[in-house]
């Protein structure tokens, strides 16, 4: 019997899948489907303090083993959030949850965190400061390992559970934002974001989403983000959760070898509904066939010389 | 609401019925698939997201779709042979609502979006009802189905092309005296076309929504529309809204 189960934070997890925010809804639509508590558990839509329509369509356009979305944070607002989605999430998830935050202030961000942090069933804060795909707001703080510290600052000030900084790989250099999240109170690190991508239209020769250009995703960019969780993995102590393009158990061990303790999967999720299952499924065979008896010694592995 | 289901289908059927228009028949299973204006979502190995296509028509463990070649991933979808077996999710979306037809309802479908009022004319035939049934191409070359709708059960069946090559010149306004004297509407098509019917309409209907999709079954928000009632998801909540709900 292989094990596993692995550590964030602090909270025992059932295994290391966890569908990433933006691409699992508030969980109770895909609870219809399966039930969700094979999970390790998830990220929630990213939730900023105030109600959100997003950018104007078309948000989506199609790449080779990959899409670009820009969404632009899509929410109904964290008030909404609190009174209507979290009671139909704990109606069908009953572990702790991933609370997924944005925002375009400092005093939003905190505010957010701190009404959320709040609530029972959230097990971890998820602070985006990643997202591409809104002005003035989500990546700007994560461009600088300055405005990165300022973010984790303020959040920590406010809350006591684990605060998770989501960080962007549109940085110069994303190892020394982490390190400067982890100087800054931060409990661990969850990366990567999308990447800025393009697409344009032959037919009508303009960009194909609306906002001109948005967040890349999908097993195209697995290897630049395994990449840069191995990088990161060096430069900080707390916990890397790692993502970017896993579609399969043997991505997730992948990544686990490169320094993640746990694994979100975003992307994969849009493609097939059920993939997240599968993975979890899948994950005790593939650990028998690579003779990993405890998943969660591998993490960092393939660091040794 | 709509509960997806994810099977695998055969194709039985690959053919074209007009220029760059494609019937597809897929044999497998469809009991997820329950309503006239719901749509499938095709998966194929060299692309990364699915193809959602309204479903044409629906009988046991047989659906019929009309897609066509716009674009590298439809162009991969005509070229499979019957036999190929293809992941398909079904049981998206929330259809037409026939019990609000009325006695004497009309469809009216613009190009590619007559495909899904073939399986609605057949389930108002089965209520005994026979609408009118309104197409609108832009030329004689694409015009499919439309010999079709009467074994179907429509009770007239108008066409209108804009170049004037078959049917009526002009658009399925064109083609109809007086929209207001039908009991009630379902359209699907251009977005301009449907403006332009929900604009002339005095009576009641429904539109049936096209947008660029990521999942399809409403978990990324890439195809939210802002309606009177506020944000919907055109896969989820939709591809069909009322006529009163809907911003033009």
């Amino acid at each position: 019997m292989v094990n596993t189960r692995v550590n964030l934070c602090g909270i025992e997890l059932e295994n290391p899948v966890i569908p990433a925010s933006g691409t699992f809804g508030y969980g109770y639509e895909f609870a219809e489907l399966y039930d969700i508590n094979c999970l390790g558990t998830f990220s929630f839509k990213g939730t900023t303090g105030e109600e959100r329509f997003g950018n104007p369509t078309p948000r989506i356009a199609e790449c080779t083993a990959g899409l670009i979305n820009s969404v632009g944070l899509q929410n109904p607002g964290v008030d909404a959030v609190i009174a209507r989605e979290l009671p139909k999430l704990r109606a069908c998830f009953k572990k702790p949850v991933m609370a997924n935050v944005s925002g375009f202030s400092l005093e939003e961000y905190a505010e957010t965190c701190r009404r959320l942090d709040g609530q029972e069933q959230v097990g971890w804060l998820e602070v985006n400061i990643s997202c591409p795909n809104v002005h003035d707001g989500g990546m700007s703080f994560g461009k600088t390992p300055q405005a990165a510290a300022a973010v984790t600052a303020a959040v920590k000030a406010v809350t006591t559970k684990p605060v998770i900084m989501k960080l962007s790989p549109n940085v110069d250099d994303i190892a020394a934002v982490a390190a400067a999240c982890e100087a800054a109170g931060a409990d661990a690190v969850s990366l990567v974001n999308t990447f800025l991508g393009m697409r344009i239209d032959l037919k009508t020769r303009r960009p194909v989403v609306a906002n001109r250009s948005g967040g890349f995703s999908g097993s195209a960019i697995f290897p630049i983000a395994l990449r840069m969780v191995y990088e990161v993995y060096e430069a900080v102590k707390i916990p890397v959760i790692g993502m970017g393009g896993v579609s399969s158990a043997e991505d997730v061990i992948e990544m686990m070898l490169a320094g993640a303790c746990a694994v979100e999967v975003g992307a994969a999720n849009l493609v097939d509904p059920f993939a997240c299952r599968d993975i979890v499924e899948r994950l005790p065979a593939v650990m028998e066939k690579y003779k990993i008896e405890d998943l969660s010694a591998i993490v960092g592995q393939a660091h040794q010389r | 609401m709509a509960v997806l289901s994810k099977d695998l289908f055969t194709v039985a059927k690959n053919e074209t019925v007009a220029r760059d228009v494609w019937e597809m028949v897929l044999e497998g299973p469809t009991g997820a698939v329950t309503a006239p204006g719901q749509f499938i979502d095709i998966r194929l190995e060299s692309r990364f997201l699915r193809r959602p296509i309204s479903v044409c028509d629906r009988e046991e463990g047989r659906l019929t779709i009309i897609y066509k070649v716009v674009g590298g991933g439809t162009e991969i979808l005509s070229t499979l042979p019957a036999g190929t077996r293809l992941d398909v999710l079904t049981g998206l979306g929330n259809g037409f609502d026939l019990t609000k037809c009325g006695d004497h309802p009309i469809l009216l479908g613009g190009g590619l979006g007559t495909a899904p009022l073939y399986w609605l004319c057949r389930a108002l035939a089965a209520r005994g009802i026979r609408p009118t049934v309104a197409m609108g191409f832009d030329t004689a070359a694409s015009v499919y189905y439309a010999d079709k709708f009467p074994a179907a059960g429509a009770g007239e069946v108008l066409v209108a092309t804009m170049d004037g090559t078959a049917g009526v010149k002009g658009t399925v306004l064109d083609a109809i005296e007086d929209l207001n004297r039908y009991s009630y509407f379902y359209t699907c098509g251009p977005k301009p076309m449907m403006a332009a019917i929900a604009r002339a309409a005095a009576i009641d209907g429904e539109c049936s929504l096209e947008e660029r999709m990521g999942c399809g079954f409403g978990a990324c928000m890439g195809c939210s529309v802002m309606t009177k009632n506020g944000s919907r998801r055109v896969c989820k909540e939709g591809p069909v809204f009322g006529k009163e709900e809907l911003v033009w």
